[in-house]
């Protein structure tokens, strides 16, 4: 805050005094608003370290066009309020060029009315199906929908012919989205489901709902959540002797959950981004080369990947590549160029956008894994 | 059905005892100085994650267990020496706000120390469930059970037997006849601090293994505490413990019987209603106030 004042300082003492900077030295600069701290901080934190990352490996390598980037970044605490008073403050004294960030859907949504007025292009790095459905013309997001997951997952009940499933989420947005997506696709696979519990994130026993699903007939149980409450349900099951095999959504695809749940996580499936099994694709992947090398710049400065900050990744050289080719930060150039991304190949997956698809990603972002011996294993 | 229920049962008199021993800790500081502490669910939090810290750096278990209730219980004196005993004379209320100070505190420094993740502690004799019956148990949820147990009895045995519990029960009847007779209050104080940040350690250990533990564990595991503590009449210990008890087994019908959604409003519906019906708490003695 207080350097931001000096430089604002200095910089309107420079342009009293009419010295100024050269117009072509100035930085192209791409406004970001995510949750760096608070309970979803572990989403934005390596996002935000993955932007600053890039960036300034951009920079060393001379900038888009000849022109550095510069980041220019607030932190929203995961308030959708201040998020939307971040994004005016980027467009309208910022004067940024473009726009990543959202890191929850809420951020996200809140300030799409804003971003659509004002005419600046967007890159979300949330995950909700409405952020780019219907197709708005200035925004864009990178990380596969939980649609995307859940077909993953009955698609695989389907061929091992598991038709009655029981169902368990937790209270959380992201799992209240996932129940939606299975209540609504499962007919479409022909799946019934014969459960539909719930538990709140922070319980600590979720024997008394799985008692209720030991009592169906279900063939198999699906258990869409993450934090630390899928690990609990994971050795609950195991504690009642339950042994119908066990889905989960990608929420869970951390090394975290197998540490948590131990020997209970044995055998359970779920669907991760290719980032999380990267070692494991075959050489021929086209993909395999780019996760490796994001995840080796980023666990040599920072620890472990997420596939969040995979995101932050994919935004960036997306936008980058789009400013190369618009030949500066022409607003309306920008956007038409990020709408026409083809073949782009990013920790996510392979990103071909449209002027109807503002994603951009096919079904292979997701990758079956079953957990062998502590470890994910791809099922295919 | 049957079967369910006491499966149920099972769950919710597993769960309750460990409300029952953080209720305890309440009713302790309750009695010794009229204070609600409400950094009692952090001494449950510091309890575990200090437990699986030391694990880590390759002690034992059993040692680890009882070095980290020893570090807990030097963090509720510290408490004690540092944060209330400076405010002697001050409301209750103050009080109660240096307690909620303290808690943030505490989850602050845990959240440097161990960071954001959950983390788990082995369960001390292995995960093989074993058959009640219908039911299922599992061997940590007997240890739970049995180590509340114990220390419940200890705790009553403390009070009732013991010379000092007869003086930290007398503290909380009348703090000042209490220091006429030549108690000390400030010692009793420390003692209240101490044995509830123990009391508290020791749940955390218990339930690390079936819950897991992290820096923001103690928020939850404390209101449910507090609430175990209302129930039963604040400054009752043995009513906490009926209160906890209680609580965990109305959760558990809760989310099997009615739903899963509604479990914690049961609960704290509950709360109120005993609130609303008998303010004083199930086994609370009655207020009388003189005027």
């Amino acid at each position: 805050m207080k350097t931001r004042f000096w430089k604002s300082l200095l910089a309107t003492t420079l342009l009293l005094t009419g010295i100024g900077i050269a117009q072509a030295a100035d930085p192209i600069k791409i406004g970001s608003f995510l949750i760096v701290t608070g309970p979803a901080s572990f989403l934005g934190d390596p996002e935000l370290k993955t932007l600053q990352m890039v960036v300034e490996d951009l920079n060393a390598k001379g900038g888009v066009n000849g022109r550095k980037l510069e980041l220019i970044h607030y932190d929203t605490g995961g308030n959708a309020k201040d998020a939307v008073s971040f994004v005016k403050r980027l467009i309208k004294k910022d004067n940024v060029d473009l726009l990543i960030g959202g890191t929850s859907s809420g951020d996200t949504l809140a300030v799409i009315p804003d971003v659509e007025k004002e005419g600046i292009p967007f890159i979300s790095l949330a995950a909700a199906v409405e952020i780019t459905e219907p197709t708005k013309k200035w925004v864009f997001k990178v990380a596969p929908t939980d649609r995307m997951a859940v077909a993953r997952v009955l698609e695989d009940l389907r061929k091992r012919s598991l038709t009655k499933v029981a169902l368990i989420t937790g209270d959380g947005g992201f799992d209240k989205s996932g129940r939606e997506q299975v209540l609504k696709l499962a007919p479409q696979h022909g799946i019934t489901l014969v459960a539909d519990e719930s538990y709140g994130n922070k319980d600590t026993d979720m024997t008394a709902q799985l008692t209720k699903i030991r009592g169906t007939n279900a063939q198999a149980i699906f258990n869409f959540g993450f934090g630390q409450a899928p690990a609990i349900v994971t050795k609950n099951i195991k504690q009642l002797g339950i042994t119908l095999p066990l889905y989960h959504s990608h929420g869970v695809a951390s090394r975290t959950f197998i540490e948590l749940a131990g020997e209970a996580a044995e055998g359970a499936r779920l669907p991760a981004a290719a980032l999380v099994v990267a070692e494991q694709l075959p050489d021929s992947d086209p993909h395999k080369p780019v996760l490796l090398a994001y995840k080796k710049q980023y666990e040599a400065k920072h620890g472990p990947v997420s596939t969040f900050g995979g995101h932050g990744y994919d935004s960036l050289m997306i936008a980058r590549a789009a400013l190369e080719r618009a030949g500066g930060p022409d607003k309306a150039k920008v956007r038409d160029e990020i709408e026409k991304t083809q073949g782009f190949i990013g920790t996510a997956g392979i990103f071909n956008l449209s002027a109807q698809d503002h994603m951009g990603l096919g079904s292979d972002a997701f990758k079956l894994v079953e957990i062998r011996n502590g470890a994910w294993k791809i099922i295919e | 059905m049957l079967e369910q229920f006491f499966q149920f049962l099972v769950t919710g008199v597993t769960v309750g005892s460990l409300y029952a021993l953080v209720g305890l800790g309440f009713a302790l500081i309750y009695n010794a100085s009229d204070v609600v502490n409400f950094a009692q669910g952090e001494f449950v939090m510091l309890g575990a994650m200090t437990a699986i810290a030391l694990l880590g750096v390759g002690l034992p278990l059993p040692v680890a267990a009882i070095a980290a209730t020893l570090a807990a219980i030097l963090v509720g004196l510290l408490l004690e020496r540092f944060a209330i005993e400076p405010a002697q004379g001050a409301s209750v209320v103050t009080t109660i706000i240096i307690t909620i100070g303290a808690a943030i505190f505490l989850r602050g420094v845990a959240l440097l120390l161990w960071g954001k993740d959950f983390h788990s502690l082995p369960s001390f004799s292995g995960d093989a469930p074993i058959h009640l019956g219908g039911a299922t148990v599992l061997p940590q949820s007997l240890w739970v059970l049995g180590v509340t147990m114990l220390l419940v009895g200890l705790v009553r045995a403390f009070l009732d037997r013991t010379l000092l519990g007869k003086a930290l029960l007398a503290c909380s009847f009348n703090r000042a006849a209490a220091q006429l007779v030549g108690i000390n209050v400030r010692v009793m104080l420390r003692l209240a601090y101490g044995l509830s940040a123990g009391l508290g350690a020791i749940a955390g250990i218990l339930i690390a293994p079936i819950t897991f533990s992290s820096y923001e564990a103690g928020v939850m595991l404390g209101l449910k505490g507090f609430s175990a503590a209302i129930i039963g009449g604040i400054g009752n210990p043995m009513g906490a413990v009926a209160g906890g008890l209680l609580l965990g087994v109305l959760e558990a019908l809760g989310a099997g019987l009615i739903s899963s959604g509604y479990k914690d409003a049961i609960a704290f519906l509950f709360v109120l209603m005993v609130l609303f019906f008998k303010p004083t708490g199930l086994f609370g003695h009655q207020l009388v106030e003189r005027v």
